[in-house]
């Protein structure tokens, strides 16, 4: 048996909203790392018992309000804040990040980037945490490129918060080089106490193939998560 | 018919760009002395039929949810218009 298929059982959820644009590459990034991936829809209040879910980039709703803001209340929403609360895995990337911030299964928020330009390059993180069900295939520290593309990727929260989160080892990747959109403390993502929760800014699921991808630096996001849930 | 205007502003201590922006662009065509601008966002609700305590209460609801994020925001109800 191989690994993929050993791990093939296992169903991810990627959700559509209206203006999702990475959903397709999100689902395809579950089938390169091996699993199932499975379609979900916004108006449909039933997560179809998946495993796990990802949040993809996008404009949810043209961005209109606040990025997010009106994505929060879709009705697969409710389903999703409730199973979070009790475990389920979810990641939350760009546009799913602003989701989970407005659903406040994050804290903080993310605004417009300080410079006013929207940002779109392949950008170096450094992994900070590996204790989050979305990163234990990576190593502490370990540096990886993916593409960066937002208009509204400034992380902020108040002191308080940024404080604990660092503290609390929730910070789960960082900018180097630049800081491309005024994050407070370089922060590209960050996870909930229990770590099953992950937004991310930045785009793994555009880097898990050589032929499409400036890296695979972004596969272990996907991968790590199928081999928690074999392992569970 | 009733009416209810919101209005949501970043909070202070929140960076605005946009605002930045609009202050340059003021500087720029030759108005002196603006020392800031902060730009936020008015909603105008008209609702039916008489707006008692209990929907209000719920449109104070909705803009401390909805209409705002109070992380980064604060909404004020600047008219109401029973």
């Amino acid at each position: 048996m191989t690994a993929s298929s050993a791990v093939s059982g296992m169903r991810i959820g990627v959700v559509t909203f209206p203006g999702s644009l990475d959903d397709r590459d999100a689902a395809r990034a579950v089938r390169v790392a091996g699993g199932e991936a499975v379609a979900l829809w916004h108006g449909d209040a039933d997560l179809h018992g998946v495993d796990a879910v990802v949040l993809p980039g996008g404009f949810s709703y043209g961005d209109y309000l606040r990025c997010g803001a009106i994505a929060r209340f879709a009705p697969v929403m409710g389903e999703l804040v409730a199973a979070a609360a009790s475990g389920l895995p979810v990641l939350g990337i760009c546009n799913g990040f602003q989701i989970l911030c407005e659903s406040h299964l994050l804290p903080g928020a993310l605004v417009r980037n300080d410079h006013l330009h929207f940002v779109c390059r392949d950008q170096r993180l450094r992994i900070e945490s590996t204790s989050t069900a979305w990163t234990s295939a990576y190593e502490v520290g370990q540096e990886i490129v993916v593409p960066l593309k937002n208009g509204e990727g400034g992380y902020v929260a108040d002191e308080a918060t940024l404080d604990r989160l660092e503290g609390e080892g929730r910070v789960v990747a960082r900018y180097l080089d630049v800081n491309p959109n005024g994050s407070r403390r370089d922060i590209a993502g960050i996870a909930n106490e229990r770590g099953n929760v992950v937004g991310l800014m930045p785009h793994p699921e555009h880097a898990v193939e050589a032929l499409t991808g400036p890296t695979t630096d972004g596969l272990p996001f996907f991968t790590s998560i199928l081999k928690g849930l074999v392992e569970a | 018919m009733a009416r209810v205007v919101v209005d949501v502003m970043l909070k202070p201590e929140i960076l605005d760009p946009q605002g930045k922006a609009v202050e340059g662009a003021l500087g720029r065509l030759g108005l002196p002395g603006v020392t800031a601008v902060r730009q936020g966002k008015t909603f105008t609700l008209d609702l039916e039929g008489d707006l008692d305590e209990a929907l209000l209460a719920q449109v104070h609801e909705l803009a401390g949810s909805l209409l705002s994020n109070p992380v980064i925001e604060d909404y004020v109800i600047r008219e109401v218009i029973a």
